[in-house]
């Protein structure tokens, strides 16, 4: 393989602490500080004037429903949504069908990712056997196995007990818990936020009191047992404030925010579109503020797209009846530059940073850095460039995105794995 | 104005103006049900299907009863009878009655939303029945047809809604009719049942019973609904009937020519004394027999009917 010299890019890279105009160099799929003459001689030449190069993404939270629910997603069809989206690592989520409570779902999942996939795709265990929050799962041998993290996903677990014992027994192996905080018996029905929309539209309300519950109980569980907890797509103002205070404390936390709570709130819902129905769900425009700021000022650690596929004829249905989550992955870089660089003035840098450094260190992730040695996976991105997303035309098995239609500015030109072009100028290589 | 809506899916979606047309246009559909023969022959040739995807006693037969008196040809489908039980999705159902050659689709259903859904995947009007927890136009419409028929004009009156709000698709629509016809709302109940967010739709919320009937012109009961309940939200019926039940004390609170509503089903001794329900105060039945009137125009309009061409078409002679 020759050396790759791309040329003239805008460098982000805040772990290197690289943020100018300059050349990145890459040799035997790693990355180098430089070439020798000869090399770069030889080396393909690439000229990414007025583009950004950055470490290829990483989202911590995806869902590519392999095995069991592959007329949804599968590895080879989600992995290429997340080359197209300048992603070249992502941490799926274990409920899929079996869920991937043992050492066995593990495996396939990892020989489907050998097989299939375009990107480095790193799975994740149940907390609990069948994800049903009864009784701890094989933790010793899901690790072995080559889990990164531990999750009972959306089936957030109820009991304390069970989730106090989760975190000592998880912490012997230096597993990360990842949370989805939600208390059910408050939700019960619930499928949108509780409000004034709620009210008016008549539709069950999931109070923002069931996730401030959990994430609570999470940062007293974390902090009496020295676990450590991740807080997945928090959506509550409430919580961004516990979360803060914990973390003044020195508590071993961390979290996340989804683009979509970034980007909208529950006015959405007025026609009941179900591109709009996740969980949990979009919130006010207090709560959207609150997230932001707690992005800003690091209360959250970084962006995950909670990727979510689901088809069609799934989503097309009442309101009620209709399966929560939404595609994230190939927009996720545009929205993001939208709402925060572009309304909310963060440094293009720092969006960077919450997409590629941030997310690879919760899970302690060999990602999300251009140093040298470093794995050579890279996106190159016009910041600029607008384009219209046609979720149909993606390269998700799915379409259920809120962003069908829309032109997104940001658009991921080339995506590289281990120094090899996965992505480039919208096809898959 | 001509009337230009092909569906009838919210109130909060309908103008004042339209309202007036709807309540004009019943008015005069009213006064062929007093006739010998009450078939007026408007909508012949045209077929109505009525899908019922939740129980409903008055609901259904008012809209099978306006059917028939406009001449159209109905049909009704209720959830245990339709495909739907064989796990046919809501779409296929309603292209299905659609490719049948149905003009007109009446639907109601537990999931709130589904009205405008089917809308949007229909060419022929669709025309809500109730949604869940969302709205109910037509009964909206026919307890303020009611309301003008006792009081005039509603501005400024004042008008109570009394019982479960938060699970109330009734409540959501005469809240919405309510307001644009100018009357003061207030909305009465058990804290749990009566949140403060209704308070954004331009109504008062209140959980004083006596202040708030003080003088009140008009005070519609709503039924608690057992069946959409989780069991927390008050203690049982019987604390409800002595919190918030309406009684001959209770009622004497009442502006003095005050009307008492109820969209029905009523369930006696719960939210409302069976006295005060058979009283001469009491106008449950007529709302019940406006509900015909008010569906009639509803129909009528929505399948291309004008409101000024109503007195031609519904007596010819």
């Amino acid at each position: 393989m020759p050396s790759l010299w791309i040329k003239n890019a805008r460098v982000i890279d805040l772990a290197a602490k690289r943020n100018a105009v300059g050349d990145v160099f890459i040799a035997d799929g790693k990355f180098v500080a430089s070439l020798s003459a000869a090399a770069k001689k030889s080396a393909r030449k690439i000229d990414a004037a007025g583009l950004v190069a950055c470490p290829g993404l990483v989202d911590i939270h995806v869902h590519f429903r392999e095995p069991g629910q592959t007329h949804k997603e599968t590895i080879a069809t989600g992995s290429r949504a997340a080359a197209a989206g300048g992603f070249t690592t992502v941490v799926c989520m274990p409920n899929t069908a079996p869920v991937a409570d043992n050492a066995g779902t593990i495996q396939f999942i990892n020989d489907a990712t050998r097989r299939d996939a375009v990107v480095k795709v790193l799975p994740t265990g149940c907390i609990t056997v069948g994800q049903k929050g009864a009784a701890l799962a094989p933790f010793g041998s899901l690790k072995r196995a080559g889990v990164v993290a531990l999750t009972d996903d959306g089936d957030c677990v109820q009991s304390n007990e069970l989730m106090r014992r989760a975190c000592e027994y998880a912490k012997m192996f230096d597993l990360p818990i990842m949370d989805h905080c939600q208390d059910a018996s408050l939700t019960q029905g619930a499928v949108m936020n509780e409000g004034s929309v709620s009210t008016r539209l008549g539709l069950r309300g999931w109070p923002h009191a069931a996730e401030d519950i959990i994430v609570a109980r999470d940062v007293i569980l974390s902090e009496y047992t020295g676990a450590h907890l991740h807080l997945q797509h928090i959506s509550s103002r409430y919580s961004v404030g516990i979360i803060r205070r914990a973390k003044t404390r020195g508590v071993k936390i961390t979290a996340e925010a989804t683009p979509h709570h970034l980007a909208f709130t529950d006015d959405e819902l007025g026609t009941y579109d179900t591109n709009f129905k996740m969980n949990p769900p979009l919130r006010t425009a207090a709560d959207r503020r609150a997230i932001i700021a707690g992005l800003r000022d690091g209360t959250l650690d970084c962006i995950s797209t909670d990727h979510a596929p689901h088809t069609d004829y799934e989503k097309d249905k009442e309101f009620d009846y209709a399966p929560n989550g939404i595609l994230g992955l190939e927009t996720a870089l545009a929205v993001s530059l939208d709402v925060l660089v572009r309304q909310n003035k963060f440094k293009l840098a720092h969006v960077v940073d919450l997409m590629t450094r941030q997310p690879a260190r919760i899970l302690g992730l060999p990602a999300g850095s251009l140093s040298a040695g470093a794995a050579a996976d890279l996106c190159l991105f016009d910041p600029a460039e607008k384009w219209r997303y046609d979720a149909k035309a993606g390269f998700s098995k799915s379409s259920n995105s809120p962003w069908h239609g829309q032109t997104l500015t940001g658009r991921v030109k080339t995506t590289f794995v281990d120094g090899r072009i996965v992505f480039n100028d919208g096809r898959i290589v | 104005m001509p009337w230009t809506r092909k569906h009838l899916l919210t109130l909060e979606e309908l103008s004042l103006a339209e309202i007036d047309q709807i309540h004009a246009t019943a008015a005069a559909f009213k006064r062929t049900l007093s006739r010998s023969v009450k078939k007026v022959p408007v909508l012949r040739g045209k077929t109505i299907v009525n899908l019922f995807l939740e129980p409903s006693t008055r609901t259904r037969m008012a809209f099978d009863m306006a059917a028939k008196r406009l001449s159209a040809d109905v049909i009704s489908l209720d959830g245990s009878s339709s495909s739907t039980s064989k796990g046919e999705t809501l779409r296929d159902t309603a292209q299905n009655i659609q490719a049948l050659q149905a003009d007109m689709i009446v639907i109601r259903h537990a999931a709130a939303g589904s009205p405008l859904y089917l809308s949007r995947i229909l060419n022929i009007p669709v025309i809500n029945a109730g949604d869940g927890a969302h709205e109910h136009p037509t009964q909206g419409l026919l307890d303020t047809f009611t309301m003008k028929e006792h009081l005039g004009s509603l501005k400024g009156r004042k008008v109570v809604i009394l019982g479960d709000i938060l699970f109330s698709r009734v409540a959501r629509s005469n809240i919405h009719a309510l307001t644009k016809l100018g009357a003061a709302v207030t909305l009465v109940g058990p804290s749990t049942l009566v949140p403060h967010w209704f308070t954004d739709l331009g109504v008062k919320v209140s959980h004083d019973l006596k202040s708030a009937l003080a003088d009140a012109e008009v005070v519609m009961l709503l039924r608690i609904q057992h069946e959409r309940q989780a069991s927390s939200h008050f203690p049982s019926l019987g604390e409800y009937t002595s919190m918030f039940g309406l009684n001959k004390t209770r009622a004497s609170w009442l502006n003095p020519k005050a009307i008492i509503m109820h969209p029905g089903p009523i369930n006696r001794g719960v939210e409302i004394d069976s006295e005060l329900a058979d009283g001469e105060r009491s106008v449950i039945l007529e709302q019940v027999t406006n509900g015909i009137a008010v569906r009639m125009a509803a129909l009528y309009l929505c399948l291309g009917g004008q409101p000024e061409n109503v007195y031609a078409g519904a007596d010819p002679r």
